[in-house]
């Protein structure tokens, strides 16, 4: 069972690893720096007559993929964890329909595929669960009709905005020996530090992403080098800057930091701004490059931190701030 | 100050916030308006031009000054919603920026892009409410502030 080290980082003690991983994106994400690295893409409709029902598509494709990639049937899959950001996660109900596998769906906006993770983790840590597939989902034109404006809206963007990443994500869990081990996972605590544009989201999260990766350090008594990778979820150009501004200023120098939102576009040719963002984003970077660079040798020890901005269109307008979370897992070769 | 990060205070972190945004390209942004919305109103007061000359007056139907205004809003309306069908108004909004929402082309492309989105919805509950999400606000506030005016003009005159 899960052993708390310090204040919010908890030790894997039965081993979790990471069996399989797959990822379905979109278009510009496949034209995007880590094309290469995604097996399958199809238009943000996925064929389907609205956005929503092209999400579900998508997150009925990374799970169809993973099973048949495993060889496993849906029989021994002991439940999957899934969020999205439509209203009330029903991209992941819808997409998950017919899996006939027991479903939580979680939300914890962009960080969800930490969340995710990390109660997979702890499900199969916990000795019930066995196999466990945690997965999340985005789309873009989805993302902008629920939080922005219509996609035929003609207007312009300020460099800070971020560009939701269309795909979904999915990481089968499970408690049989695989290369790559999950050893502990931090929980996020809310932080707030008033920041109300919901045009600027990497500066709403980057403290959240600097608290959690500060108290993960500290609670386990290292410095950001005991690691080959941190890698943030959506931070983007701006609050990847930001947050090792953050870690500096307290101490814990960062040098081996990536994003997901930062790798996923090229901002000069892709008019992305400030990089990618959304559920999705962390989900499908984390399950190609990441894990089969892993898998490949290139880093044997990685922080994900998904990264994540509490807000709802009525709480922006209402001028609520937006709050950050991010949620820590570290992924280990044995 | 509640949360893990001491050394760092809200305003503090205001400050750093904002020195690190990139800011938008104020000049290019103002040219590209003038020139796309300078563009747009060219291809207006062609359209009036040709409506009001003799030739047009002669072979089709001889409009006075009112009349040929009303029918060039009419087309220019048109053309907004036209090229937002076939999604390209929103394309040219990304460089023209102000200067495609300001005429009367940008108001057209403002009801015709949500009546495109929310059609998933239904044509009442989707269609129907929520075509004025965007043009709503300039609906009225724009019939009240002429209200308004009107009013001090009437009383002043």
């Amino acid at each position: 069972m899960a052993q708390k080290t310090g204040k919010q980082t908890y030790l894997i003690t039965r081993p979790v690893y990471v069996k399989n991983a797959a990822s379905v994106v979109g278009p510009r994400e496949k034209a995007g720096p880590l094309g290469k690295y995604f097996e399958a893409w199809e238009d943000e409709d996925f064929g389907e007559d609205t956005w929503e029902k092209g999400e579900s598509r998508f997150v009925g494709a990374a799970l169809t993929s993973l099973l048949t990639k495993e060889k496993v049937s849906s029989d021994e899959i002991d439940c999957v964890l899934s969020g999205d950001l439509e209203n009330q996660c029903t991209a992941s109900s819808c997409g998950l329909k017919d899996s006939n596998i027991p479903y939580f769906g979680v939300f914890g906006a962009c960080s969800t595929m930490g969340e995710s993770l990390a109660l997979g983790t702890l499900l199969v840590d916990g000795g019930g669960f066995h196999n466990v597939i945690c997965m999340t989902s985005s789309n873009f034109c989805a993302a902008e009709k629920q939080f922005r404006f219509p996609m035929e809206l003609g207007g312009q963007r300020p460099p800070t905005a971020q560009c939701t990443v269309t795909g979904a994500g999915a990481i089968l869990l499970t408690d049989t020996p695989c290369k790559t081990r999950i050893t502990h996972v931090t929980p996020g605590i809310i932080e707030n530090y008033q920041i109300k544009d919901a045009n600027n989201m990497g500066a709403a999260m980057a403290p959240a992403c600097a608290s959690t990766v500060k108290m993960h350090l500290m609670d386990l008594g290292r410095t950001a080098a005991d690691y080959d990778l941190i890698v943030s979820g959506d931070l983007g150009i701006l609050g990847g800057g930001l947050f090792k501004e953050i870690m500096e200023l307290h101490g814990y120098p960062v040098s081996n930091h990536k994003d997901c939102g930062e790798l996923i576009f090229d901002p000069k040719t892709q008019d992305t701004f400030s990089g990618g963002s959304g559920c999705g984003c962390s989900a499908v970077v984390l399950a190609s490059y990441i894990l089969r660079e892993m898998n490949a040798g290139r880093w044997n020890r990685v922080l994900f931190v998904a990264t994540g901005a509490l807000m709802s269109p009525v709480s922006v307008k209402q001028g609520d701030p937006i709050l950050g979370i991010a949620h820590g897992v570290v992924f280990e070769n044995l | 100050m509640s949360g893990n990060l001491e050394h760092l205070t809200e305003k503090q972190y205001q400050v750093m916030a904002s020195s690190k945004e990139q800011k938008s390209k104020l000049w290019k942004d103002c040219m590209m308006a003038f020139l796309f919305g300078g563009l747009i109103c060219i291809i207006a007061q062609t359209i009036k031009d040709f409506l009001l000359s003799s030739y047009f007056a002669e072979n089709v139907y001889g409009f006075d000054e009112e009349g040929a205004a009303a029918i060039t809003t009419m087309i220019m309306v048109f053309l907004g919603a036209f090229l937002t069908a076939i999604n390209v108004y929103d394309n040219l909004g990304r460089i023209a920026g102000a200067g495609s929402a300001v005429p009367i082309t940008g108001f057209a492309n403002s009801i015709v892009s949500p009546a495109m989105e929310f059609r998933s919805e239904g044509h009442i509950l989707g269609v129907g409410a929520q075509m004025f999400i965007v043009a709503g606000p300039v609906l009225v506030y724009g019939t009240s502030s002429a209200v308004l005016v009107g009013l001090l003009y009437f009383l002043l005159k």
